[in-house]
């Protein structure tokens, strides 16, 4: 029983580590562009697309690598078309990325119908227990590198909020869009920049979903990740290392199902994988509850207007 | 340290379309002077100090900095000349701290900061100066008055040595007001900057300011040593041959029967905080209670509880004796009316017409509705131009959307909807915040009317001197409790002051 146990344990820790690279990657970008000021509700879209370009370069190329740069190219474009779209007068933020998600979806669904059969190479994984003999621990802690891009990714950027002219000018456009004007700096072109990095960021989520986990390209294959880290940027009161975190937690709320199928109970499976979604609703039913959950809001969200 | 600039700018002339702000307007401030610029609103003292600024390209004149002209094209160019300005709403970035601020301010902040030097050379520099403000904390936990006092530090820590100040004071309470003017004169009798301050409390000039130059209607209505005027010839410069409606006789028959009790009245903040503490007071039938303190003691939650916007945590209210219920059938039964501060976001709706924004109270009621639903344009139109008549609104039409309308006749079309009819209780707050001279005066005149027809009349205000004018009795809000309560005619501002900043 116990040997039952460890067996969800790792299962657990290796789902948290792999599910939660998407969720990572997505709302390190959404936080980016929630800092400058701008909502960014297309990421859902960018996610799909960037999984379907990364699939498809990489079997064009061979170079799962290659794959990953398309998917952020990608995002980037996608996301530089909603900062300047938004940057138009009287458009409003969240319409044009409902939007824009419906459009990379459809997209990525027009193009991507000859890829769903081939294979393509996909991404290594860096085996970090294999040493222990234990093949539940070697494939709990097979780790691709994309995850540890991310932490480090995630403590750069809260660092840069505070230490650095790029991260001050992406803080004060958030805010205080008069002060930023005050200041000279150009808010339209700083929200522009930091949505379209966003939108690189999460295309990179996008990448690690069809080229290592789950690994294919198909119709299906984001779930609403990307509308999910929405919410954890939320939770994360827009804290670039308390994305990592809330990101961790969503990944094993994601791996409870396939962990407890690990283990032959499949019972309650379907309400078992819905638990990142009951998750969502619980983080924000109570943290709507708590005093100063606004706290950290940038001001010019529209939001919070 | 660097010294004071002078600033001179001559012949300025600005005219947009047709129109022009500004005609052939001189001004000579002096380095280490204290210059104010006086003028109603739209006499053009904005558009002249945006012309120095360079926000705005001026069609004529020059201007000079220690006798070279400069021309600035945009508020950075101005910058760089050494002139600086404060507006009147904060530039500060709300969830930046304070040294934050002063670094992103800066015009080349460095890529990576290297926040032990630049904490270093922060502090280095509030050494010097006379006064210091936290510079660890985000600014939106700071209060008003250190807000501003950041925003003066920030111009000169940049090497601004010509402040140009808009309003400076409008956010700030008396004692805040006078710690930082001060603080800027002494700067300038010490020769470390100019100022040129826009305003129009004459209280201020005369109590600060050196010279003095007036604007009316974009033209230069007088100039001269502060000391050389007086409030008169200054007012009469600034309003011209407008007739300015009487101060409002004070009915000298006394208060009668309580109308408004408050009885251990408490109620939170938006975050949940305690913000009103066991409040207890009475207002009598013909009297006006005046609530003076420094802004954020749970005045605005109060008039909130007394406007039905929030809900009261524990206590009493009555009206007549009567228990107040916030709702529209009880409003209107108890006659509580009232003109919450900011109208056109308080107590309108700014896109519908001012017809029907008169309507609020009445819209439901003969003869504008027929059986309590059918509305008749007919009647709300004609009351509406009664009342617009009657309370002298200058609005173009009863159909025009109210925010078309200049602060002063926002105000003024809610005093009217508000006074129109039997008035018990009238709650107001700030009334006069932003107005000009004349509306202030217009609008002070209606309250005392109100008062002396037997409103009790309950009056929060930031600005103590309203309060001195208009008020029978004082009271003074601290904590969210009432730390001192007195007749007007038995105290003076000393003692006031002293109970606003918790030492009742």
């Amino acid at each position: 029983m116990s040997a039952e146990l460890l067996t969800v344990l790792f299962a657990m820790i290796g789902g948290a580590i792999r599910v939660s690279t998407p969720f990572l990657f997505v709302s390190l970008g959404e936080c980016l562009t929630e800092k400058a000021g701008r909502i960014n509700l297309g990421l859902e879209g960018t996610l799909v697309l960037g999984a379907m370009v990364a699939y498809m370069t990489s079997y064009e190329t061979g170079s799962p690598w290659a794959g990953v740069a398309a998917a952020a190219a990608a995002g980037f474009l996608l996301g530089g078309l909603h900062g300047a779209l938004c940057s138009l007068p009287k458009v409003n933020d969240v319409a044009v990325g409902i939007a824009l998600m419906t459009f990379g979806t459809g997209v990525a669904f027009f193009f991507g119908k000859p890829y769903i059969q081939p294979a393509a190479p996909r991404l290594p994984g860096i085996p970090l227990a294999d040493w222990t003999g234990s093949p539940a621990l070697a494939d709990a802690l097979k780790v691709n590198p994309l995850f540890f891009v991310g932490i480090v990714l995630a403590f750069a950027m809260a660092w840069a909020f505070r230490n650095t002219r790029v991260g001050l000018v992406v803080r004060t456009t958030g805010d205080s869009a008069p002060a930023a004007r005050a200041m000279g700096i150009s808010v339209d072109g700083v929200r522009l920049l930091a949505t379209a990095a966003g939108g690189a960021l999460a295309g990179i989520g996008g990448s690690f979903l069809s080229l290592y986990y789950p690994g294919s390209w198909n119709e299906a294959l984001s779930s609403g990740q990307g509308l999910m880290a929405v919410a954890l940027v939320i939770f994360a009161r827009w804290d670039p290392v308390r994305c990592f975190v809330a990101a961790l937690l969503f990944g094993a709320a994601g791996a409870i199902g396939p962990a407890l199928q690990s283990i032959n109970i499949t019972q309650g499976y379907y309400f078992f994988n819905a638990a990142p979604y009951i998750l969502t609703l619980l983080i924000m039913v109570s943290s709507g509850r708590v005093r100063h959950a606004q706290h950290g809001m940038p001001g010019e969200l529209s939001v919070s207007k | 340290m660097n010294r004071a600039i002078h600033l001179e700018a001559t012949g300025m002339t600005k005219i947009f379309g047709s129109l022009a702000a500004l005609e052939d307007v001189s001004i000579d401030v002096p380095a280490g002077s204290f210059h104010a610029l006086l003028g109603e609103n739209g006499a053009g003292k904005s558009t002249l100090v945006k012309c120095i600024m360079g926000f705005y390209e001026p069609t004529r004149g020059t201007v000079t900095v220690d006798g070279r002209p400069i021309h600035a094209r945009n508020p950075r160019e101005a910058r760089a000349q050494g002139i600086g300005m404060v507006y009147q709403h904060f530039t500060l970035v709300p969830s930046l701290t304070g040294a934050e601020n002063m670094v992103i301010g800066r015009l080349d902040p460095p890529a990576i900061i290297d926040w032990a030097k630049e904490k270093k050379a922060l502090d280095a520099f509030l050494d010097r100066m006379p006064f210091r403000v936290p510079l660890d904390r985000p600014v939106a936990e700071l209060a008003a008055g250190e807000k501003q006092k950041l925003e003066i530090l920030k111009l000169i820590y940049f090497d601004q040595r010509f402040l140009i100040l808009d309003e400076p004071t409008s956010v700030l309470t008396p004692d805040e007001a006078d710690e930082i003017l001060g603080l800027l004169k002494g700067m300038t009798k010490a020769g470390d900057i100019s100022v040129l301050m826009i305003t129009h409390k004459f209280r201020e000039v005369t109590a600060y300011a050196d010279d003095v130059t007036v604007l009316r209607r974009g033209r230069l209505a007088g100039a001269g040593r502060v000391a050389d005027l007086s409030t008169d010839a200054m007012a009469r410069m600034m309003i011209g041959d407008t007739t300015v409606r009487e101060r409002a006789e004070r009915d000298p028959k006394p208060p009668g029967a309580p109308m408004l009790e408050m009885v251990a009245v408490y109620a939170d903040d938006d975050s949940g905080q305690n913000a009103v503490t066991e409040l207890d007071l009475k207002v009598a039938s013909g009297e006006i209670v005046g609530i003076a303190g420094v802004s954020g003691n749970g005045q605005s939650e109060l008039v909130e509880v007394l406007s039905g916007q929030r809900p009261l945590v524990d206590g009493r209210i009555l009206v007549r004796g009567q228990p107040f219920e916030p709702n529209r059938e009880s409003l209107a039964r108890l006659k509580i009316y009232g003109l919450p501060e900011e109208p056109l976001r308080n107590a309108t709706v700014p896109r519908m017409s001012v017809a029907e924004n008169i309507a609020f109270r009445s819209f439901d009621r003969p003869p504008i509705a027929s059986l309590g639903w059918w509305l008749r344009p007919g009647p709300m139109r004609a009351k509406a131009r009664d009342l617009i008549a009657r309370y002298r609104v200058k609005t173009p039409s009863t159909e025009a959307p109210i925010e078309t309308l200049s602060g002063g006749n926002v105000q003024r079309a809610v005093l009217a909807r508000e006074l129109s009819g039997d008035v018990d209780v009238l709650i107001v707050a700030n009334p006069c915040f932003g107005l000009d001279f004349a509306s202030a005066a217009d609008i002070r005149a209606q309250i005392m009317e109100a008062r002396n027809r037997g409103a009790a009349v309950l009056l929060v205000s930031e600005d103590l001197d309203e309060i001195l004018e208009l008020a029978d009795r004082v009271a003074v809000m601290s904590e969210g409790r009432i730390a001192y309560i007195s007749p007007v005619a038995q105290t003076d501002r000393a003692t006031i002051g002293h109970a606003m900043a918790g030492h009742g």
